[in-house]
């Protein structure tokens, strides 16, 4: 990094009010949001009828949102506490990033899975009547956890920052200012208090990996623990897994394109950023790769007669064209592109991270349908509308506004925060300057 | 308020073992009041007490029982003591007239298309014999569903019969992903039924009136099975396909014949559904061998 005076970095990286393209991303981002609710009180009101789910295909993009809201909140744990604890430094800049996208990514996971629910209303007797060995049951426990850890990861090395933007009163306004000295007004910037959150970051980065870890392989399990072709599989936790940091790295690539050139942050995530990340997804790629050979090599070799009508409609039936595009577009264009010196700029990093993202969301759509419009009974003595799914507007609006959501989420904190961390990026170029 | 509940129990429990309920002409056949409005007709009927003695009552205030009322949640998640039971499914009496599935359909209001029984084309390959094959839910002793809800709305009762509780039942359907033998359906939207079975009181052993949001399927009849009485589907077959009984008492009938459970399924060599998985089904079958009908797969069978 280029020597920069502590002056520079902060008047740089101290949160912007959106300009004009922020407002128009703001208020497109509402009207999705808007859209998507008033959908949802449609089916608050008429029932999931409104939806295309019937009983054979009982869940659809609902839950595949879902499973991709899980998948991409890993990333958190990937960037900050993986790479923390390998002593890796390069990544400082972004683990904000990833954090947010994280914390926003799991809540409204949480928000999706209520909106799939039948009765809502009865969401309370989760806690009332809960049995630990519904998966389900798992899957509440472990993603509050995660949430919280990966709120409290967000919050500590926020602190120092929280002081340096107090300083500036007149800027913030009043608001601002409040919630600044509100959530940040005791740190004095002591020794004891860093060496106080020091140690508690390192323990929330040791303990937040196993828990996230657990998030998407129970997830997995919601899948697994039946008897479905195409679920039932011992490799559903780790092929999940893998799949879940891919996704996440190609959303902090994306993410790192949008600030750096919104906010005009160059000099902070620099093109070697970018060179490194897209390295990072490109082995992820790889692993995942290496999973979905063995989830569909393994027994299209077999062909079972269970599984033969599901991987048969994969490969070349009706669900093909997104399950070829799915793999291309989440796996082999991306690394393509990326494991040249040139797909490692910029902007083909931040194409090939769309790629990713997007081929993502499809794949997660394709591991929950396909399966259960394949049963082992045939379907039978059921309207025809229920031998198909093909989601209707209602769906579709949900689904978006949960997505547009949780961009609104990542876009407020930026405006609010700092989304590079202002006083380890001082420290890190004081130390540069120091060796 | 209690003692008017007590008053209102003791009352019932008379004219039920009466076999008939003293009513008055009015709408509640609870209020003392209105049974002063009938006249007597004069005509005497010998009923027996709660004591066991035997009294007169007039005819003219006797009433059929309006409404069995419901057995409470909690007996109703624990089943009836001493029970096993279990059903045969004859494969080689079916020819798909489905009055199972319409009288099924009927008594427990099922939403228009859906059903809780369903009658298979099946060929296992293309050289084997087509048949057909009713489903119910199985009921099985392992059963999946079960094991992955997270309410405890669906539950194994100790009679062996597995059932849904549609006021805990959350509507997350992890049980319809769940069950392999695709027997579950879910209320997508408010039941389409009269205002009449809509208000009567729910039970998790009638299975009526279903509710918007939460799962339904095949519950074995356990109210009519209280009564003494079998499953709709079984009485309503005109082929004697489903016979239903208690595996305790190693006897299974269709109604008109009755059969030893377990020498039944060791001469027609019974078996269940997807063994391999481990479930351990309520539900036997036994193999479409000297059948009584020739398989016709006409399209007036397939409404779908």
């Amino acid at each position: 990094m280029e020597k920069l005076a502590e002056n520079k970095i902060i008047e740089d990286l101290l949160p912007q009010k959106f300009g004009k393209q922020g407002q128009i991303w703001v208020v497109c981002l509402l009207a999705v949001c808007a859209l998507g609710c008033y959908a949802y009180c449609r089916q608050l009101y008429y029932g999931l009828e409104v939806t295309a789910l019937r009983d054979y295909a009982s869940w659809g993009i609902y839950i595949s949102n879902f499973v991709f809201f899980v998948a991409i909140s890993l990333v958190g744990s990937l960037i900050t506490a993986v790479l923390r604890l390998t002593d890796v430094h390069w990544s400082t800049p972004l683990t904000r990033i990833a954090e947010i996208i994280a914390v926003s990514a799991i809540s409204f996971a949480g928000l999706i899975i209520i909106v799939d629910m039948g009765r809502p209303d009865r969401f309370y007797n989760l806690f009332t009547h809960g049995r630990l060995q519904s998966p389900i049951i798992w899957d509440v426990i472990v993603i509050t956890t995660y949430l919280f850890i990966s709120l409290l990861l967000l919050y500590f090395p926020l602190l120092p920052d929280l002081k340096i933007m107090i300083g500036f009163k007149e800027r913030n306004g009043k608001w601002l200012q409040k919630l600044y000295e509100f959530l940040g007004s005791f740190w004095k910037n002591k020794p004891e208090q860093f060496k106080i959150t020091d140690k508690a970051i390192n323990i929330l980065s040791v303990t937040i990996i196993p828990v996230a870890f657990a998030i998407h392989t129970v997830t997995s399990w919601l899948f697994a623990t039946t008897y479905r072709p195409g679920w039932d599989s011992t490799n559903f936790g780790a092929y999940f897994i893998s799949g879940a940091f891919l996704v996440g790295a190609g959303g902090v690539l994306i993410a790192m394109y949008v600030f750096r050139t919104h906010y005009k942050l160059e000099k902070y995530i620099t093109d070697d950023h970018f060179d490194k990340m897209s390295k990072v997804v490109v082995l992820l790629a790889l692993v995942y790769l290496y999973f979905n050979i063995n989830e569909f090599l393994v027994p299209a070799f077999k062909m079972k007669k269970s599984e033969e009508e599901h991987l048969m409609g994969l490969f070349t039936g009706e669900f093909s064209p997104i399950f070829w595009f799915a793999i291309s577009a989440s796996m082999l264009v991306p690394i393509l592109i990326l494991i040249f010196k040139k797909g490692r700029k910029p902007k083909w990093a931040f194409f090939a991270g769309i790629l990713v993202v997007v081929g993502s969301w499809f794949k997660r759509f394709l591991i929950v349908t396909p399966t259960l419009l394949h049963p082992f009974l045939p379907m039978h003595d059921v309207p025809k509308s229920y031998t198909t799914y093909i989601p209707t507007w209602e769906e579709w609006a949900i689904a978006g506004g949960s997505l547009a959501g949780a961009l609104l989420v990542i876009t407020f904190f930026a405006r609010i925060f700092p989304i590079i961390p202002i006083h380890e990026t001082i420290i890190e170029t004081d130390s540069h300057e120091k060796a | 308020m209690k003692t008017n509940e007590n008053s209102r129990r003791e009352f019932l429990a008379t004219t039920l073992l009466a076999g008939a309920a003293l009513a008055g002409c009015g709408g509640n056949p609870f209020t003392p009041d209105e049974v002063t409005d009938v006249k007597p007709s004069g005509e005497m009927v010998k009923l027996l007490s709660v004591d066991g003695e035997i009294i007169e009552v007039d005819k003219a205030f006797l009433k059929p029982v309006p409404e069995m009322p419901p057995v409470a949640n909690t007996e109703a998640r624990v089943g009836i003591p001493g029970k096993k039971f279990a059903m045969v499914i004859d494969l080689s009496r079916c020819k798909s007239v489905k009055k199972c599935q319409s009288a099924c359909n009927h008594m427990h209001h099922i939403h228009p298309g859906q059903n809780w029984i369903k009658v298979y084309p099946m060929q296992e390959s293309e050289k084997t014999a087509p048949y057909w094959q009713p489903t119910t839910c199985m009921h099985c002793d392992e059963p999946p569903c079960v094991k992955v809800c997270p309410v405890d709305a669906t539950f194994k009762r100790k009679d062996g019969i597995v059932l849904i509780d549609s006021d805990r039942c959350v509507g997350c359907r992890f049980c319809m992903a769940a069950c392999p033998y695709s027997s579950r359906v879910f209320n997508w939207e408010e039941p389409q039924i009269e205002k009449e079975i809509a208000d009567k009181p729910y039970s998790c052993e009638t299975s009526v009136p279903q509710k918007k949001g939460t799962v339904g399927k095949c519950d074995f009849c356990p109210d009519m099975v209280r009564q003494g009485g079998l499953p709709h589907c079984v009485s309503a077959c005109p082929n004697g396909v489903f016979f239903f009984g208690d595996i305790l008492e190693d006897t299974v009938t269709n109604g008109a014949e009755t059969f030893r459970f377990s020498d039944l399924i060791k001469d027609k060599s019974g078996y269940r559904l997807m063994e391999d998985l481990g479930t351990k089904p309520s539900v036997y079958y036994l193999p479409p061998v000297n059948r009584n009908f020739p398989f016709e797969n006409n399209e007036k069978n397939e409404k779908a």
